[in-house]
Parts: C-alpha cells; sequence; structure tokens
C-alpha cells in the first residue's frame, strides 16, 4: 500500500513537472517562433484553398522569427490581426510597403500614398476582394456565405486595405496540408499590382542626381 | 578519472544548464506575454497622471480577454511606428461617437469610431499627439492596461481618474 501510494506521488510529480515545461515551451514557441494555422476563404486563390473548402483547406506554416523586427517584403503572403476583430487574423498578400504609390481596385480613393508605418495588402482573388467600406451581409457565393465574421479564427476574406505594421502576424512560408500541396511559399506580386513609385527611393534618386 | 568521464560530466551540466535556461526563459516569455510587463513612461502627454520617467505596471490579461473599457490608460504600439509604444487613455470603444471640434469651434464635428477600434486620447491635452491627429487605432495594437504606478514611491498605487472630462458617456 505504502509503496503504491510512493509510486502515485511520483507520477502526480512527474506529471506536474512536465506540464511546466511542456506548457511555456510550447506557448513560446507558438508564439515567437512557428504557428500553423487552417486557411479559410477563397479570397486567397488560387494561391492558397485553390479549391475551396471541397477538398479541405489548407494548412500554412506562419513563421513568426523573420517578423519579429516587423520586416515585410512586397509580395509576401503574411497573416494579419484584423484591424475590424482583434480576435480574428486575415491572410493576404503585401501588396505595396510604406511610401508607395500604388491603384486601388475597388477602394475609396483611386490612387493613394501608403503612409509610414502601414503596408498594403489584398486578396490574390480579385472577384472577391470587398472594399473594407462595403463590407457587409451581400454575400454572393456558397462558400462565402458559410465563412462568417463571427465564426470563423482563421478567415481570408476579401478586403484589400492599409494596415499598420504593428499588426503583422507572421509570414506564411510553407504550405503543408494537403500532402499533394507541400511547397514552399514564394513571394510574388502580380505585374499589373506591382506599386506604381515609391516615395523614398526616388527622393533618394533626385539626390544623388544633384 | 579519465577524459572521457570528466567530459562527459561537463557535457551533461552544460546541457542541463541550458535546459534550465530554455525553460525559465520561457516561463519569463509567458509571464511578460500573457500577465504584465513593467513599463518606464517618458513624454509629457499623459500628465498629471503619468510624469515623464515614472515606472508603472501594464498588465496584459484585459487584453487577452478583451476587457478594456472607456478610462482605462493603455500601452499600445504606435500605428505610425511599430518599435515604439504610446501610452492614453481610451476615451472612446467601437461604436462611439467622438467631438471631434475643439472647445472654441462654433462648428461641432463628430467622428464615430469604426468596429474594432478604440480612440486615444493624452491626460495632458494640449501636448498630445493622440487620435486628434492620428485617428482611431485598431484594438489589436494595444499591448496591456496599466494599473498600478510603481515609481516614483511616493506616487506609488493606483492611477487617478481622466482629469479632462473627454470620455464618452455611455448612450442608453
Amino acid at each position: 500500500m505504502a509503496q503504491q501510494a510512493g509510486a502515485g506521488r511520483r507520477y502526480v510529480r512527474a506529471f506536474v513537472s512536465g506540464f511546466f515545461v511542456a506548457v511555456p515551451v510550447t506557448v513560446t514557441v507558438l508564439d515567437r517562433f512557428a504557428y500553423v494555422a487552417r486557411v479559410e476563404g477563397a479570397s486567397m486563390q488560387p494561391s492558397l484553398n485553390p479549391e475551396g473548402n471541397v477538398t479541405g483547406s489548407d494548412v500554412v506554416l506562419l513563421n513568426r522569427w523573420s517578423v519579429r523586427n516587423y520586416q515585410v517584403r512586397r509580395g509576401d503572403i503574411v497573416s494579419v490581426l484584423s484591424p475590424k476583430n482583434p480576435q480574428q487574423k486575415i491572410i493576404k498578400r503585401v501588396i505595396a510597403l510604406e511610401g508607395d504609390f500604388i491603384k486601388t481596385l475597388g477602394y475609396k480613393n483611386r490612387y493613394l500614398k501608403v503612409p509610414d508605418g502601414h503596408f498594403w495588402i489584398e486578396g490574390d482573388h480579385h472577384g472577391h476582394s470587398l472594399d473594407s467600406n462595403s463590407f457587409g451581409p451581400a454575400l454572393r457565393t456558397p462558400w462565402r456565405a458559410r465563412c462568417s465574421v463571427k465564426c470563423c479564427v482563421w478567415c481570408s476574406h476579401g478586403v484589400s486595405c492599409q494596415v499598420s505594421l504593428g499588426l503583422v502576424h507572421g509570414r506564411a512560408s510553407h504550405i503543408i496540408w494537403p500532402p499533394n500541396r507541400w511547397q514552399r511559399i514564394e513571394p510574388s506580386i502580380p505585374p499589373e499590382r506591382m506599386p506604381l513609385l515609391n516615395w523614398h527611393a526616388d527622393a533618394t534618386e533626385d539626390e544623388e542626381k544633384d | 578519472m579519465d577524459c572521457g568521464d570528466m567530459f562527459r560530466r561537463v557535457l551533461g551540466k552544460t546541457l542541463g544548464f541550458l535546459g534550465y535556461t530554455v525553460q525559465y526563459g520561457c516561463i519569463a516569455h509567458c509571464a511578460f506575454e500573457y500577465i504584465g510587463e513593467f513599463v518606464a513612461c517618458s513624454g509629457p502627454s499623459m500628465e498629471p497622471t503619468i510624469t515623464s520617467h515614472d515606472v508603472v505596471f501594464s498588465e496584459r490579461l484585459s487584453r487577452h480577454l478583451c476587457r478594456i473599457e472607456k478610462g482605462d490608460i493603455v500601452i499600445a504600439k504606435s500605428p505610425f511606428d511599430p518599435h515604439m509604444n504610446i501610452c492614453k487613455r481610451v476615451i472612446g470603444l467601437e461604436g462611439d461617437k467622438i467631438c471631434t471640434s475643439g472647445p472654441s469651434d462654433v462648428f461641432k464635428t463628430h467622428q464615430y469610431v469604426p468596429k474594432g477600434h478604440v480612440w486615444l486620447e493624452g491626460d495632458n491635452l494640449r501636448n498630445s499627439t493622440d487620435s486628434r491627429s492620428y485617428g482611431p487605432v485598431p484594438y489589436a495594437l494595444i499591448r496591456g492596461r496599466v494599473c498600478l504606478k510603481l515609481w516614483p514611491p511616493h506616487n506609488f498605487g493606483a492611477l487617478n481618474q481622466s482629469p479632462t472630462g473627454r470620455i464618452v458617456k455611455r448612450s442608453d
């Protein structure tokens, strides 16, 4: 009897000490290094979720270490804390960085300069890109109707807008599920969406000419 | 004893030390990320509630549980420079109507705080760049809620209410 009580106490102690090692290490790894997330929605087609939710959503690996200094590049796919709902994260492509002049699609201003400390994100599927002003219940396609703001934790809604650099969460580096879609995600911008010019770069060129 | 034994012992001790470092580093990260952190404030924008070089404790639980309320003093990442933090008071939450005209303006202008954003203002209205100049701030940029002043010692304790009277009243 005493031996069994001793063994039981040893197991409890081992479990507790294992718990206090595993939980902080897991939480730190998820916060600082890498995060795994399922992509829902169709606004990043054809790069992510090319068949919608029919064959299962893509699962991506998000690299959180590479954005620890808020360094993103044009063409990256990044996850961002949604400015409309702080508990939701959206996955989009970075089109322009601070200082770029861009021509927008379906936004209230036709041309705009991305302010300091912000960057411009867009979904790849332009038919779904809703203006952040016209975000509302007008869902037209069947699988969009399943993807509502409240229930999806990870949802690539069609949103193109400027977001503050402080909201960046991670860079999607690999697609890890389903297995037939294993690949490294390369940064690329569709040529018609390239920024028109960059304010800071052009200013330094002018100085060199003088 | 031979070199092999000594080497194995040193290696074992080093690995053990590294293991403890990693474990306590992770516990420290969890504490600073989910419980609270110490912040040294600088700048005049929150006077007289918080003066420059005060040290305060900001707790993170309210932000993660979305329980930040009007009148709270929060630390947030600056919308224009993510490496800088700002310390301001929450004047309005999403959906509130903020009066954006000055007290001496004849025509009053208003602005509604959009969904997912908050309106921040410093207590020292004359010397503060806040939402009156850069607009509403996304809630997700908030890092924590300031709950306790730690330094200087003669001012230790909870923080005062807003002296400006700008907090939006609850609309019934």
